[in-house]
């Protein structure tokens, strides 16, 4: 496996092609692809097209930047002309994307090499990535579990080396859950921050797109790529010595299982060592989280969703037409209610931050769950598993704030848990910084399972 | 409306069109809504709850009566 970052500095030290690296990936895919279902469509031949072009134009001397030939897999939510976008549903059956979303005109500028489409939940429209009419994506970890999502495709086709990085969206977690789920690095940039044209939206007013990769450097030259930014250097990290750091202790705390816990404190107790001055705070709304996000999501799902609900109910999945019908049951008025909340959570947020250089929580509550459950035990409580993966990043899609999760360690059974990080509105770059501190500091190993490029 | 005239229409609703499966999450969706509804940020046209301190606010009216009153999911709604 390797990073974006090792692979530019081969690859322009002539150790390493863009199609040798390509090869790799489409092997890999080869090899891994049945077992995971990470990808609904595999592009061989134009991937292998882009990567010779990118071997030329760096012979000629024409350096497009760091994702000059990195193999990438993009969500199959996001358009790629020519392609269908299936957004993993057969509702969309028959449909050819007449262009590029912006952000995959942005990554071809850059060079990237598109290696195909990723499995998702159908239409973004949960965590597990169980509900697709392709079949479920699975945890490189342990394939009897999810990988995640919406985004789970992308999440397990990085931790299984089938791609260097990936792009997929955010709604309510899908980035940050997958790439906890699957052990690997996933940024939600600002609201607004990054263009969602030719992406199939799920909810217009708290969609995002973002990317997933190996480590925190590689996610910001992914980031600054999409923005269009294809010259960006990585940021360099802050010190961790003086950096505040604020806790979420109430609600974010209440309900975590143990091993993610102690790798959180574990994680929290890397930083004070490393200097970081770590504060506990309060978002003083955090319980009506839950229901804010609910009525913002369901109401703009439920709008763009009406007339195929109407005319083809039977080609959704079961359970996200159910709850898409659900959606079409919430009043205006309490929609209303919601936008009211969410500027109070988003004025919580930001105080918490006025004092902080980033607010700190877990990225999951559980372990990635087995694929078919319905509820997890946490506390010996039974809770219902939808719920509790949402729970701890859905407030950053509501307010708008930056948030990245990265890997802490392992559980026992050597399934991965994760740290987030939220920063200032618009100020993802700064984020990135304080991120790249705490990944030095914390010191998590990506998945190892097989090497790419070498 | 409230949430118990909008809960029996609804359920209704979707019994006539043959979605009986939407009777739980429905139940669910009103649990949230009422959560929502209770919560201290929603207007007021009385003004009466303005002229009161924290401490004087009934039940639901302020945010550590409603974090008490939660269930630890945080989100009522099962879907």
């Amino acid at each position: 496996m390797v990073t974006i970052e090792e692979f530019g500095r081969r690859l322009r030290a002539h150790e390493v092609t863009a199609e040798r690296v390509t090869e790799d990936c489409l092997r890999r895919i080869e090899a891994e692809n049945p077992r995971l279902n990470a990808f609904i469509r595999v592009t061989a031949d134009a991937a292998l097209r882009q990567a010779r072009d990118a071997d030329r134009e760096l012979s000629a001397g024409q350096d497009r930047g760091p994702l000059h030939g990195v193999p990438m897999s993009i969500k199959d939510l996001l358009d790629i002309r020519g392609l269908p976008t299936t957004a993993a549903s057969r509702v969309r059956e028959g449909h050819v994307a007449p262009r590029d979303a912006t952000t995959i005109a942005h990554l071809r500028q850059a060079g990237a090499v598109l290696l195909g489409k990723t499995n998702l939940h159908e239409f973004a429209f949960g965590t597990t990535n169980e509900d697709s009419a392709f079949g479920p994506a699975r945890n490189p970890c342990d394939p009897t579990r999810s990988p995640g999502g919406s985004s789970g495709g992308s999440g397990a086709s990085i931790a299984s080396g089938m791609a260097l990085a990936s792009v997929g969206t955010d709604t309510g977690g899908s980035i940050r859950i997958p790439a906890a789920a699957c052990g690997i690095v996933g940024l939600k940039p600002s609201l607004g921050e990054v263009p969602t044209d030719g992406v199939v939206p799920l909810s217009r007013t708290l969609d995002h797109v973002g990317p997933l990769a190996l480590t925190v450097t590689d996610a910001a030259l992914v980031h600054h790529a999409l923005l269009g930014q294809v010259k960006a250097v990585p940021p360099a990290p802050t010190p961790v010595s003086g950096l505040r750091l604020a806790v979420p202790r109430a609600y974010f705390c209440d309900l975590l299982d143990d091993e993610v816990r102690a790798r959180f404190e574990a994680a929290l107790e890397r930083l004070r060592q490393g200097g970081a001055r770590i504060d506990d705070i309060e978002i003083h709304h955090a319980c009506d989280i839950g229901p804010i996000y609910l009525h913002l999501v369901l109401s703009d799902a439920a709008a763009y969703h009406a007339a195929t609900l109407e005319s083809m109910p039977e080609k959704y999945t079961a359970p996200v037409r159910l709850r898409l019908e659900m959606a079409r049951y919430v009043m205006g008025e309490d929609y209303v209610r919601a936008l009211a909340g969410r500027e109070v959570l988003r004025r919580e947020v930001d105080t918490a931050l006025a004092q902080h250089d980033a607010v700190v929580l877990p990225t999951l509550p559980i372990p990635a769950p087995l694929i078919g459950a319905s509820d997890v035990e946490i506390g010996g409580r039974p809770q219902p598993i939808r719920n509790v993966m949402l729970r701890l990043t859905q407030l950053f899609n509501v307010t708008g704030h930056p948030a990245i999760s990265m890997p802490t360690g392992r559980t026992a059974t050597g399934l991965p848990c994760s740290i987030q990080l939220v920063g200032p509105r618009m100020q993802t770059d700064a984020l990135l910084q304080v991120a790249l501190a705490c990944e030095g500091q914390i010191g998590a190993a990506p998945p190892a399972s097989g090497s790419v490029g070498v | 409306m409230t949430i118990e005239t909008w809960l029996v229409d609804a359920i209704a609703d979707a019994e006539k069109r043959g979605l009986h499966e939407l009777k739980p999450i429905l139940e669910g969706l009103a649990a949230s809504t009422r959560a929502l509804r209770a919560a201290d940020f929603n207007d007021d046209p009385s003004g009466s709850l303005e002229s009161m301190a924290d401490g004087q606010r009934p039940a639901g009216k302020s945010p550590s009566a409603a974090s008490m009153q939660q269930p630890p999911d945080g989100n009522r709604a099962r879907w």
